[in-house]
């Protein structure tokens, strides 16, 4: 008897250490994944910037400031030989090697700062410009020798600086990773959520209180149900075809805009919404809705006015993992084209874009190595986003959570 | 439904004693209910039961011949699928008059009460059959709306379910649906006077804005019942409304169907014997699905002609 309590005992103890292995082994690949995902991306939120002496007397831009008033400075700026001018600068200030240490970037700085003030162009001026991606990335610590030379000279000028790349928050995709962003990417993403969400909200919480409270339990619900279910788990490459047989060459929509991004991933999002909104609808106590029939309110009255506040929060914690899983979600909407390469953040949901994840899709698959911190700063900001929406899912569930 | 037997050997006396059977019936305003007159308190007992003695059990329904039954059933069955819950039950429910259905579980009671306002609709495999009139009107029919037939046929619940709002809210719900408050004014009286009407409102008067959730189990049921005559029936069904009380709260919501009785003609049913005794007027015993005897209160509890009914007041089984 005393031996079999022992043992009893001792089972419990091991139960206990594999699950507190279990947790242990979790927590232990959570902190890694953000430390790894931390440590590269930071960087990508800062970049350095060099000192640049410009004589604009001595240079051959041909900008007079007195044209540079109005709406079309801009444009004329942006048609000038901005880099060229930078280039003989950089040649100038710290020899020849240093000819190509600014990028794109730098030229667009340029241009905003003669806009700004186009009386620098009268004479000498000093200037910050974001280095290029490759000297940014030898100030860094990553080693590329020709360029280490160039940042310890510059160092030893007090000529190089880091600050907070601004540029990364409010620039869209560009070629040169210097002066790519990812507002445009946010945007678009934004734009894609709120479509789904306008449309598989309604449709998937009406389809489950359908279900739920009118249908008749006969073989045709049950064949709908497994279907949802079903649904619920087919990969989302399929509904990425499915939006592109019937969004795009049925119905001829926009290809690469967020409405059609957001109409794919609402049908990927649907069942789930359906299947949280079902469970969350069959958890409110049948005692309410017998007390509302009791008093005379009708079916639609109990269910609007008792059945679906109680299920709210259920719903809309269902709702917000269906749509945090839509806005990482990939593999559809490369299908409709939502890969294509965008410069220009998207005006409104009909505009080509792109998205999050597929940014951050591709960015890794490009050569230049400036884009690898850029790819994990925006899996920051990914992370970020998906943190505020269930943050927010959370803050929803209490806020509406009643007893009974 | 199985029968439990308690006790085989031991014979056992009534649960209610007769006296307790007698001092519930002296509750009606004896004089002013003609077919009362024959209860007269204390030694009346004996010539009450020889009196009821030879009723048969058609009589038992003359018992308040020439008076207008509020509710009748007529031969109602129910089936849930294949399943025969009640067989043919003909009963008659009056006006100020409290009528309790008594029987071990699953005998049949709940669901013939929640016949009388057709909450078993909810229920999909469930079928009703017969005839059950509501001031001689078919409410079995379609062409009865069943949203005003819950208005009329009120109903309280086993369990205590107050919604999940205020308490205000709860006993406003009833009446802002059916549109019997044309202004803010009126539907808070309606509130007041069904809260002082289920007894509750001297103890929520300063927190009506409060949970309905946070009242305890007692006053959560009377807030259930302010809820249910909110709406100013015309019927009251409780389905077992102290189950899942105490003693003290029981004997207040008691108190309550007493004072309740003079306006509304209300059904009860009950597990506990010694209730029935204590608030009905008639009683009426279910048993596997029959309605097994119908009759005056006090006759049931002192003089039942059945021996089932005998069996089961004396505790043989149940």
């Amino acid at each position: 008897m005393r031996k079999r309590v022992r043992r009893r005992y001792a089972s419990e103890r091991w139960f206990r250490g594999f699950g507190l292995a279990a947790v242990a082994i979790s927590v232990l690949f959570l902190a890694f994944l953000l430390y790894a995902m931390a440590s590269k991306g930071i960087g990508g939120f800062s970049h350095y910037e060099a000192r640049l002496p410009i004589d604009f007397a001595r240079s051959d831009l041909f900008l007079d400031p007195a044209t540079l008033h109005g709406p079309d400075a801009a444009q004329t700026v942006a048609g000038a030989d901005l880099e060229g001018v930078i280039s003989k600068a950089a040649a100038a200030a710290y020899g020849a090697s240093a000819a190509r240490m600014f990028g794109d970037a730098a030229a667009t700085r340029l241009g905003e700062a003669i806009v700004a003030n186009p009386d620098v162009l009268k004479g000498q001026g000093m200037f910050w410009l974001p280095v290029s991606s490759q000297v940014d990335i030898a100030a860094k610590g990553e080693s590329d020798t020709a360029s280490e030379q160039l940042v310890n000279a510059l160092q030893q000028k007090q000529a190089l600086k880091r600050t907070f790349n601004g540029r990364f928050l409010t620039a869209s995709d560009s070629t040169d990773s210097s002066s790519v962003g990812v507002w445009g990417a946010l945007k678009g993403t934004f734009f894609t959520i709120l479509v789904t969400m306008a449309l598989a909200f309604p449709i998937g919480v009406l389809a489950a209180v359908y279900l739920e409270e009118f249908a008749p339990r006969n073989r045709w619900t049950d064949m709908i149900e497994v279907s949802i279910n079903n649904l619920a788990a087919v990969p989302s490459i399929i509904f990425g075809l499915l939006g592109l047989a019937v969004f795009l060459n049925t119905m001829y929509l926009p290809r690469s805009a967020p409405l059609v991004g957001g109409m794919t991933l609402a049908l990927m999002t649907m069942p789930v919404i359906v299947i949280a909104g079902r469970n969350a609808i069959k958890t409110v106590p049948p005692s309410i809705r017998d007390a509302a029939l009791g008093v005379g309110a009708s079916k639609m009255q109990v269910t609007f006015h008792h059945v679906l506040p109680l299920a709210l929060p259920g719903i809309l914690t269902g709702t917000i993992i269906g749509m945090a899983r839509a806005l990482g979600e990939t593999a559809p909407l490369l299908m409709i084209g939502m890969r294509a390469f965008v410069a220009a953040p998207p005006g409104g949901i009909a505009d080509p874009a792109t998205v999050l994840p597929v940014q951050i899709f591709l960015w890794s698959d490009e050569v230049d190595r400036g884009f690898v911190e850029k790819t994990s700063a925006a899996i920051i900001v990914l992370l970020l986003f998906m943190l505020v929406m269930n943050g927010l899912a959370i803050y929803l569930r209490n806020r509406f959570e009643r007893r009974w | 439904m199985e029968m439990k037997e308690k006790m085989p050997i031991t014979p056992t006396t009534p649960v209610p004693s007769p006296s307790a059977a007698i001092s519930a019936e002296a509750h009606e305003e004896g004089p002013s209910v003609a077919d009362d007159l024959d209860v007269v308190p204390e030694p009346a007992f004996a010539i009450d039961v020889s009196h009821h003695a030879n009723i048969d059990e058609a009589a038992a329904h003359e018992l308040d011949a020439g008076k207008e039954p509020k509710m009748s059933a007529d031969k109602v069955s129910v089936f849930y699928g294949d399943k025969q819950a009640l067989k043919d039950i003909s009963i008659k429910i009056y006006d100020d008059r409290v009528t309790a259905f008594i029987g071990p579980s699953g005998c049949g009671k709940s669901t013939f009460l929640r016949c009388l306002n057709r909450m078993n609709d909810t229920i999909p495999s469930a079928r009703v059959t017969g005839r059950i009139e509501l001031d001689n009107q078919d409410i079995t029919s379609s062409a009865m709306d069943v949203v005003q037939l819950r208005a009329r046929v009120g109903m309280v619940f086993q369990k205590p379910n107050p919604f999940p709002k205020s308490i205000f809210e709860n006993v406003a719900y009833g009446p802002r649906i059916h549109g019997l408050a044309s202004s803010k004014s009126e539907l808070e009286g309606i509130v007041e006077s069904s809260l002082k009407r289920a007894g509750l409102w001297d103890e929520v008067k300063d927190r009506l804005p409060e949970s309905g959730t946070a009242l305890s189990g007692g006053q959560q049921q009377r807030l259930c019942i302010a809820r249910a005559i909110a709406v100013d029936p015309e019927v009251i069904l409780m389905d077992e409304p102290c189950s899942a009380l105490d003693p003290i709260a029981t004997a207040k919501i008691e108190e309550l169907i007493h004072e309740l009785r003079g306006r509304y003609a209300i059904a009860i049913v009950t597990h506990n014997m010694q209730q029935a005794a204590r608030v009905s007027q008639r009683t009426a015993f279910f048993h596997l699905g029959e309605l097994v005897e119908y009759g005056k209160t006090s006759a049931i509890f002192t003089n039942p002609r059945k021996q089932r009914t005998q069996d089961y007041i004396t505790g043989r089984y149940g």
